[in-house]
């Protein structure tokens, strides 16, 4: 059996006693795709919050190649290889989108490297790989904030692939895309996970059929079930969750 | 280095600059000298107001640290040998304080006006950033150290010459500092040294340094979750604003010929800010071009009406934070597209989705993580 990547143990996340995150465990092996589906308030992007160090868990720890990362600062976090894409786009707007790309790629560099120009020869290569990959080669030098919505989610997943991180956490990444982007972007994650393990967060159905990888649900900060897309519809527990038709109690016995 | 296309042009105006002894009268050539000293702050504070986003209301204080490091060397080395200047005695000490006494040297006076500065510089600004206290309490906190400085300075009558500075100087590394000789020597000297303080800074804000530097004004939280701990970088460019700022202090202190706390309190250090905004916050030739339109500005109105400048001032304050947030270097561009003045603090996506291009004074909030 492969050691996981990243483990996820008995995690409690609570904003003024409201807990978003209760008791959740989860385990995520080396190259592979795991997607988090949830409505609305589920603690989805909470649960991406913790891992990436923007919220601290009030109980429970979060474990990393076998390195307990609960509370090491966001930066480290990113050097240890943990990268996020948020879930409307985080681009650094005065920037181009080959600075973007080089941004994030060369933040393992030591500081006197930062008064030099431009990127190195090595990262060079793959950051124009990596436009490829990101149908933006056209619009390498161009602003960031010039770009349209889908252009920005994928500069965003760019910028994750160039920080040459272990495990990627994309927050929906194909919302407000159209259909023909959603396929392009499915396709994408695929090829990604030759290289990098994934967590990916979304709404969209289609997109997540596209995927085919194993399904978390979460709701109320609990994991509700685990299994195969078509398995999990067919739960009557979660298709009444995304009714909003379960009870308290209900998810009690869960 | 620098843009080839605008090399030229920066090379004909230095030439210019350069040619202005012959071309002024000695009134504007020393108006002209010590406003080119002004405009070494404001290439220190376009770095790190206009790259970096942090906005310092005290930019003052550091000239003034720069100046008066400078001034005191200058007043005791006007002294004949064993006295203690004359502000001292009226004040009834008989000793020189032991913190002057170092100053009698003027490579230890040239050293320290570089390095207090910067070091009070990176010193406030790592306490502040490290915590992660956000833009506006930045601001806030290096307007109150303008504010203290200048009293301090103005109530520690005995050991600072208090409300009227030093003054009374006479030479410098031999140089007799009233020969008009001197005084055009002095003024290539400021211009060598703005000079090369932009090559500098244009170098810097295209390395990875300066593209860092704006990602960290776009969006610092942002910049955490790249892998990037942004409060070295912060640090690093508020000590050197500070250093420039110092040594345009020294450099004025020279031209002038006197520092007093009336050139580093609040006023003047919201001045600079001035400056800078008129010319366009981020841009190097923009801090220059505002500097001297300010300054010759205000040294016109005032001469015709002096109560009036204080209003000018206040207006084009608002002016060119409401209408012009580019400033005069970034008129085409505000006139081309509209740029909304004001930019809401920078939230995570999640909470609420960015909207087009904005501008802000202060630079965004950082979120505070429960
Ligand atoms: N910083 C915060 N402060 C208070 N409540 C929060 C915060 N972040 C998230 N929440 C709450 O936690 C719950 C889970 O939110 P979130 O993880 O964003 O859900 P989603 O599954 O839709 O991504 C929501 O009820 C949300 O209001
Ligand atoms: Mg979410």
């Amino acid at each position: 059996m492969t050691a996981p990547l990243l483990e996820v143990r008995d995690l409690t996340v609570s904003f003024d006693g409201f807990k978003a995150i209760d008791g959740l465990s989860l385990s995520i092996l080396p190259r592979s795709v795991r997607v988090l589906i949830g409505p609305n308030g589920a603690g989805k992007s909470t649960l991406l919050d913790t891992i990436i160090g923007r919220v601290r868990p009030a109980q429970g720890h979060i474990v990393f190649q076998g390195r307990d990362i609960t509370r090491t600062p966001e930066y480290e976090i990113v050097q240890l290889g943990i990268c996020r894409k948020f879930q409307a786009p985080g681009i650094l707007d005065s920037l181009s989108v080959f600075e973007n790309l080089a941004l994030a790629a060369r933040h393992h560099r030591p500081w006197w490297s930062f008064f030099r120009f431009g990127l190195e020869a090595d990262l060079t290569e793959r950051v124009e790989e990596i436009l490829d990959l990101i149908h933006l080669r056209d619009k390498r030098d161009a602003p960031a904030r010039s770009l349209a919505h889908g252009q920005k989610q994928w500069l965003e997943i760019g910028m994750v692939v160039a920080s040459d991180a272990d495990l990627l956490l994309l927050d929906e990444p194909a919302a407000g895309m159209s259909h023909a982007e959603v396929e392009q972007t499915a396709a994408l994650v695929k090829r990604l996970s030759a290289r990098h393990s994934l967590i990916v967060i979304d709404h969209d159905m289609t997109f997540v059929a596209q995927l085919d990888a194993p399904v978390s649900v979460l709701h109320m900060g609990r994991l509700l079930k685990e299994g195969s897309l078509d398995e999990v519809r067919s739960d009557p527990q979660v298709a009444s969750v995304y009714l909003g038709r379960v009870e308290e109690d209900a998810l009690g016995r869960a | 280095m620098l843009k080839h296309a605008q090399f030229p042009l920066y090379a004909l105006a230095l030439a210019l600059f350069a040619f202005a002894p012959e071309l002024v009268s000695p009134y504007h050539l020393s108006l002209l000298g010590r406003f080119l000293a002004f405009a070494i702050l404001a290439l220190g504070l376009t770095l790190v107001w206009g790259y970096g986003g942090i906005l310092s209301l005290g930019q003052g204080v550091f000239f003034g640290l720069g100046g008066y490091c400078l001034a005191m060397h200058l007043k005791l080395a006007a002294l004949p040998p064993g006295e203690i200047p004359d502000f001292m005695q009226w004040s009834g000490l008989t000793q020189l304080p032991w913190f002057w006494a170092p100053f009698r040297n003027p490579y230890f006076a040239l050293a320290a006006l570089f390095l207090v500065p910067a070091l009070l510089a990176a010193g406030l600004a790592w306490l502040v950033f490290h915590r992660r206290v956000g833009g506006v309490y930045f601001a806030l906190i290096t307007q109150a150290l303008a504010l203290a400085l200048s009293t301090f300075v103005i109530s520690q009558q005995p050991y600072t010459g208090g409300f009227n500075g030093l003054t009374d100087f006479s030479s410098f590394l031999g140089f007799t500092l009233t020969d008009p000789s001197t005084q055009r020597l002095l003024y290539w000297l400021t211009l060598a040294v703005l000079a090369l303080a932009f090559a500098f800074c244009s170098w810097l804000v295209r390395s990875n340094f300066g593209k860092l530097l704006t990602a960290i004004r776009d969006g610092e939280n942002r910049v955490r979750f790249l892998g990037y701990n942004p409060t070295p970088y912060k640090v690093a460019v508020f000590a050197l604003g500070a250093l420039l700022a110092g040594l345009a202090g020294a450099l004025f202190t020279l031209h002038v010929g006197v520092i007093s706390p009336a050139l580093i309190g609040v006023v003047p250090s919201i001045e600079m800010i001035i400056w800078v905004a008129v010319g366009g916050r981020a841009s190097l030739a923009g801090a220059v071009l505002g500097t001297l339109i300010v300054n010759f500005g205000k040294d016109w109105i005032s001469s015709a009406m002096p109560d009036l400048w204080l209003i000018v001032m206040g207006l084009l304050f608002i002016l060119v934070v409401t209408a012009l947030p580019g400033g005069l270097t970034g008129l085409g561009a505000s006139l081309r597209r509209p740029v909304p003045a004001f930019r809401f603090p920078f939230r995570f996506p999640e909470r609420k989705p960015s909207s087009a291009p904005t501008v802000s004074i202060v630079a965004p909030e950082a979120e505070d993580l429960p």
